[in-house]
């Protein structure tokens, strides 16, 4: 069936199954392949992407739901040669070591951060009627949907907290 | 061209000691990194070629008979469908690291819940994976066989035995002495790439773009299972999502798309769902180890055994190394070791994260809490008092072995100076208590080769189907030629993952980085000796810097030099006797601050610390990430980690991310890790070691004496999983 | 994944009437396509429902809230209402999946979510839930992570979600939408079927009826807390919870309602249990007696047995948190 997504600020039209998840579209029928495949379940995170500015995991949501719907990839966040100030972060800050979960972790730091600037409580804040901080069990927390094997967390946590303090 | 490097005698030389470029050691980023935080690195199943179709693998549901697929023909007819294939020469099981050979073959007959037995290939992923799912999988003549490794038949690994001196006697006439056993159970891998590949053929020749580990062994283990010349293979791995040992030998999925895109005659693709990852890549055997330490009343041990129960599936000849560092960790004249492996009919057991010491040195090190604690003496004082002098059975001497001073500098960066009495201390509902462990690790040298070009332009080119599996290899290598040439990193090339490059060790075992690492290094002493012939001075009269040349009172530019020539090495290193000659390992010791809250039992690793010594550390930044990968494999380890298998079939019953607990973010705190200044010119002419490993070896234990520390209770069965824990509060 | 049509409701009278022809509905899609990709669930019909207007939460006349069926759970879990009068549900929603799943869950979905029972999800082993009669491979298999209340001998399944445990604490009601334009309200205890001898039928709703929104009561006085225990520390599921609204009033206990998680085959609450506390100081002899009726029916087989001694620990160390000023 036909789709139309606005992807990274291009509009894209694509005859689909409609079993075709919005990570397979983006992968196999778009060559955005910086979205990754993890475990196609919702377990890993691998494939987060922001639709209309809020990160989702990619595998669990049909391509035609999306429908006139905005999609950010990591393609759109920054290409290698324009890194975004997260993912220059990731890297000075070694945030990754296989690389896979990486796409994943900066989609979703990247709405993480607007989450927290929306004023959004966490598991582990103390007051539901406060403002939350942006510290290590915050970040933890937050970023706690997205795994990681090779075990990046405290560098990732760090650049997190790099690229916040400078946006700040 | 070929430069031999054969590792006979101790590399006393320190030749990179010498060198003036600064980058051996440096915490560089690592030069891929802006491909990765991007997207644009491409992974196994992320190439784009034309024609492909999609595979998707189909499981055995029970673990015996013989396999029949009773639907075939209506799946085949199934929209898009190209083909239902059930070939003898798909695997039955991944091939061991290092195997060089196909694993067990043959679709016919099941071994166990989750063996892939087929492969169903279609137009688009959907179509192929509804069909998958539709093909009935039907098993003859199959009744239940063992899966259960307190009841299976077992095998005693004769060649593993060692009775050294009068263990019992010892015990008998000890001051202190425990005896205790631990279980741990099987543990996965789990990267978080699933393994995939591609397959395309050229008329006879095969492309494979693949998720691997080790390629010259991989293409040889893939040519076998298919039968075909390993010239005809060529496997393209440039970007490797975590393997951790599930990914040294050539797994199902390979086969199965060499296989599909034969018979169709187009490229095929086939990437392994994330809980055929679970039932058919490998696991960590579980193991079932008892240990027994006596020692005189200062803690002076003179007696150790260690007695491991591990499995694998018949067949199978890997046994969990359990005993390795067994052997060589601490003292003790009386010694007394065995290892069995039960046959049973779980998924195939090899190597994960560190095969052997994870989990040996893991019980070993609480064994050795348990008996501090019997005789009062500090954990930390109690293995200070028994480093042993030379290896305790061969006596052979050590290798640069800075473990006394991990011990000491670690207790004092992490302040267990403070640690609290057993239950004595409270903040809240917490319970808080420290633990500490023991790291050792063996470490090898393996056969390896790279090609180095010093271009004229004053670049290089460093070429080696090695691999960097988020290891660190496109860094490293970077910086070891860099350093040898006089080039700053970004001039430097490093073109990895490809077996049409030169075959090196692979990533595995820890050796990955010194192997490969030496051989570019051998082959850029061959250029600088190239270099000084030009000039006519001697190779150590050189120095290079910066693209410029200094010698004998003179700089010239590398360009001119060179005048248009290129020059080309490729540096071929050996292990030698090096080897055999000295015990060669690595150390460190693990501290951890844990909170166990008193009602749930819930466990929190507030603070761990890793001390480390490694020999020469080649990119303290990338070293440092691997030893807090490794230390968070032991987080796992300690609190969650568990393949959980049905007791009735064997089938893998959490075979998702969801229930298979990894550690997430929130369970593992801000690590902090020191890199201890070392050189060991046994190890490598690098002065370095292995270190990919190191931070697991162990580090279990850290926490689980915590445990103990904090609340009293001994969990003997791995994970400390808070059902175990409150049954003990 | 089964081939399937998939049709966008342009109403609520069109997901009634397509649900009621055997389409399955699907708002956020989080477990149902979890499902579907494994084919435990197969539907030749999917209903979305996304672009109805079901996803307002707004006042009730008596002070309550009335949260659309579509509200996803990250902006329930954010509203600043529910965080200042409901905190509980606040509390119950962060501590559930993760941030993305949140943005993407429903209010309507997680009620409705299925087990996370592993023989459930593998249809290769026989489950009555999936498979009606075909067995219970969970009871002799590997059931840590399984229920030990209000099971049956066909199915030990538990419901996973932490937002309906809070709900049931709440007191909160569904309001349905049937095919043909009827409207229902069902309290929680109402909506769930205990498994019995028909582990398949999880919830009273008829086919095509349609959850639109969940009516929150007006806040109630008294402290609240939502105190999840899992393996890990975060993104994981419960093996034992407690939503707990305490009030305490002249050193005696007035208002004890309390729902657990990670027990039942649905959000479970036992008024015996609140009866036990009503009336009398804190102690924690009370608790004791509040834990045994709690746990007077049940049963563990095996992997499972914990739950009972967890179940009881952490009652006593919720009730103790919410009563402690009053213990001093």
């Amino acid at each position: 069936m036909q789709t139309n997504l606005m992807i990274n600020g291009t509009q894209q039209q694509l005859e689909l199954d409609p079993r075709t998840t919005l990570l397979d579209a983006l992968r196999h029928h778009l060559g955005l392949t910086g979205t990754k495949k993890g475990c196609d379940h919702g377990q890993c995170g691998a494939c987060t992407v922001m639709v209309n500015g809020r990160r989702i995991n990619s595998c669990l949501t049909l391509a035609c739901m999306h429908d006139e719907d905005e999609v950010t990839t990591i393609e759109g966040i920054g290409q290698p040669d324009n890194l975004s100030a997260l993912q220059k972060a990731f890297v000075s800050e070694d945030g990754f070591q296989c690389g896979y979960c990486t796409p994943g972790q900066i989609c979703s730091a990247t709405a993480m951060l607007e989450e927290v600037k929306n004023g959004w409580p966490s598991h582990v804040t103390d007051d539901l009627d406060g403002q939350a901080d942006l510290s290590t069990e915050e970040i933890s927390e937050r970023m706690s949907g997205n795994l990681c094997r090779c075990s990046a967390y405290p560098n990732i946590v760090e650049a997190i907290r790099k690229a916040a303090g400078e946006g700040a | 061209m070929t430069e031999h490097f054969k590792m006979d005698a101790p590399a006393t030389d320190r030749r990179l000691d010498d060198m003036a470029q600064g980058l051996v050691g440096a915490p560089l980023d690592r030069p891929e990194g802006p491909l990765k935080v991007s997207g644009t690195a491409t992974y196994a199943n992320e190439w784009q070629v034309d024609g492909m179709v999609h595979g998707v693998m189909v499981r055995a549901p029970t673990n015996s008979g013989r396999i029949v697929l009773s639907n075939r023909d209506e799946v085949a007819n199934l929209p898009g469908v190209l083909s239902v294939i059930q070939d003898e020469r798909l695997l039955r099981n991944p091939a061991q690291g290092t195997a060089n050979q196909a694993p067990v073959q043959g679709a016919q007959h099941a071994a166990y819940v989750g063996q892939l037995i087929a492969v169903v290939v279609a137009e688009s992923f959907e179509q192929a994976r509804h069909a998958a799912q539709s093909l009935q999988v039907v098993l003859e003549n199959g009744e239940l066989m063992p899966v259960d490794p307190v009841t299976a038949a077992v095998e005693a690994q004769e060649d593993q035995a060692l009775d050294q001196g009068d263990l019992e006697g010892a015990i008998t006439g000890a001051a202190h002495s425990v005896d205790v056993t631990y279980t741990t159970p099987s543990h996965s891998s789990s990267p978080m790439e699933p393994h995939a590949s591609i397959a395309s053929w050229d008329g006879d020749d095969l492309t494979l773009r693949g998720s691997y580990q080790m390629l010259k062994y991989n293409r040889n283990e893939l040519a076998d299972a298919l039968g075909v010349h390993p010239d005809r293979v060529r496997i393209i791995s440039p970007y490797v999502g975590g393997g951790f040992g599930s990914k040294l030998g050539l797994a199902p999925e390979a086969v199965a798309a060499a296989i599909a895109a034969k018979e169709l005659g187009r490229p095929v693709s086939v990437a392994l769902q994330r809980q055929q990852v679970y039932e058919a890549t490998m696991r960590r055997s579980e193991t079932s180890q008892r240990v027994r330490l006596a020692a005189d009343a200062e803690g002076r041990l003179n007696g150790l055994g260690h007695d491991a129960r591990v499995s694998n599936l018949p067949g199978e000849t890997f046994a969990e190394p359990v005993l390795q560092a067994s052997h060589f960790l601490y003292a003790g004249e009386n010694r007394q070791m065995s290892m069995e492996l039960a046959r049973l009919h779980r998924l195939c057991a090899g190597s994960v994260r560190a095969p052997g010491e994870a989990v040996g040195v893991t019980v070993l090190e609480n064994a050795m809490d348990e008996l501090a604690h019997e005789a009062g003496i500090d954990p930390v004082e109690l293995r200070l008092r028994n480093i042993p002098e030379k290896d305790p059975e061969s006596g052979k001497e050590f290798s640069s072995r800075r473990f006394r001073d991990a011990l000491e500098s670690g207790a004092r960066a992490f302040g267990w100076s403070k640690r609290p009495g057993v239950m004595e201390r409270r903040e809240g509902e917490w319970l808080i208590g420290y633990g500490m462990a023991s790291a050792a690790r063996i470490n090898v040298l393996m056969d390896s080769q790279a090609r180095v070009a010093l271009q004229p332009d004053g670049r290089a080119r460093v070429e080696t189907d090695m691999t960097d599996i988020g290891t660190g290899t496109y860094a490293i290598l970077g910086q070891i030629a860099g350093e040898m040439l006089g080039l700053p990193r970004d001039r430097i090339d490093v073109v990895l993952g490809d077996t049409d490059l030169p075959p090196a060790a692979g990533s595995g075992g820890s050796w990955g980085a010194t192997s490969s690492g030496t051989s570019v290094y051998v082959a850029c002493q061959a250029i600088r000796r190239q270099l000084a012939e030009r000039l006519e001075v001697e190779e150590q009269d050189l120095l290079l810097k910066d693209g410029r040349v200094t010698y004998a009172n003179q700089t010239k530019a590398l360009g001119d030099v060179l005048q248009g020539d290129e020059i080309v090495k490729l540096g071929y290193v050996q292990p030698g006797d090096t080897s055999e000659a000295v015990r060669q390992a690595t150390f460190g010791a693990y501290f951890a601050e844990v909170a166990v809250h008193a009602a749930s039992g819930e466990t929190r690793v507030r603070r761990m610390h890793g001390s480390f010594a490694a020999g020469r550390i080649l990119n303290a930044k990338t070293a440092r990430s691997q030893c807090i990968g490794g230390m968070t494999f032991g987080i796992g380890m300690a609190l969650t980690e568990e393949l959980a298998f049905d007791p009735r079939d064997g089938h893998v019953a959490n075979h998702n991310l969801a229930e298979y607990h990894i550690p997430v973010n929130a369970d593992v705190p801000q690590l902090t890790v020191e890199l201890l200044e070392e050189r060991d010119d046994w190890a490598s002419p690098l002065q370095a070691k292995g270190i990919g490993e190191l931070g697991i070896c162990g580090a279990a234990a850290a926490i689980t004496n915590g445990i103990f520390n904090a609340t009293g209770v001994r969990v003997r069965d791995y994970p400390a999983t808070l059902d175990k824990v409150i049954t003990g509060m | 994944m089964r081939p399937f049509e998939y049709i966008r409701a342009q109403n609520p009278n069109d997901a009634t009437q397509s649900a009621a022809d055997g389409a399955i509905i699907i708002a956020g899609g989080t477990n149902l396509l979890d499902l579907m990709k494994l084919e435990v669930m197969a539907p030749d019909a999917l209903i979305d429902i996304n672009h109805l207007e079901l996803n307002q939460i707004e006042e009730t006349e008596n002070g309550g809230l009335r949260i659309g069926a579509l509200v996803t759970n990250s902006e329930l879990a954010n509203d600043i209402r529910v965080r200042r009068n409901w905190p509980v549900l606040s509390r119950a929603l962060l501590a559930g999946a993760s941030g993305q799943l949140r943005n993407k869950a429903t209010t309507g979905g997680n009620l409705l979510q299925r087990t996370r029972c592993l023989y459930f999800y593998d249809r290769a082993m026989a489950c009555n839930k999936r498979e009606p009669g075909s067995g219970c491979a969970a009871r002799e298999g590997f059931n840590r992570i399984l229920a030990v209340l209000g099971t049956s001998e066909h199915c030990i399944a538990t419901h996973p979600s932490d937002m309906a445990v809070a709900m049931r604490a709440l007191g909160a009601e569904v309001e349905t939408l049937k095919e043909g334009g009827t409207t229902r309200r069902l309290d929680l205890d109402e909506l769930y079927l205990l498994p019995g001898d028909r582990p398949d039928r999880e919830t009273v709703l008829e086919p095509g009826e349609l959850i639109t929104a969940v009516v929150l009561p007006a806040p109630v006085e008294g402290r609240q807390t939502y105190r999840k225990v899992r393996d890990r520390a975060s993104y994981a599921f419960a093996l034992v919870s407690v939503a707990g609204i305490l009030k305490i009033e002249d050193g005696r206990i007035t208002r004890a309602d309390l729902a657990f998680g990670g027990l039942a085959p649905k959000p479970w609450r036992d008024t015996q249990v609140e009866a036990i506390l009503v009336g009398n100081r804190p102690t924690e002899e009370l608790f004791e007696q509040a834990a045994d009726q709690l746990l007077a029916e049940a049963q563990g087989l095996g992997d499972n047995d914990f739950k009972l001694p967890l179940a009881r620990r952490t009652l006593v160390s919720v009730l103790t948190e919410l009563t402690q000023e009053a213990r001093i």
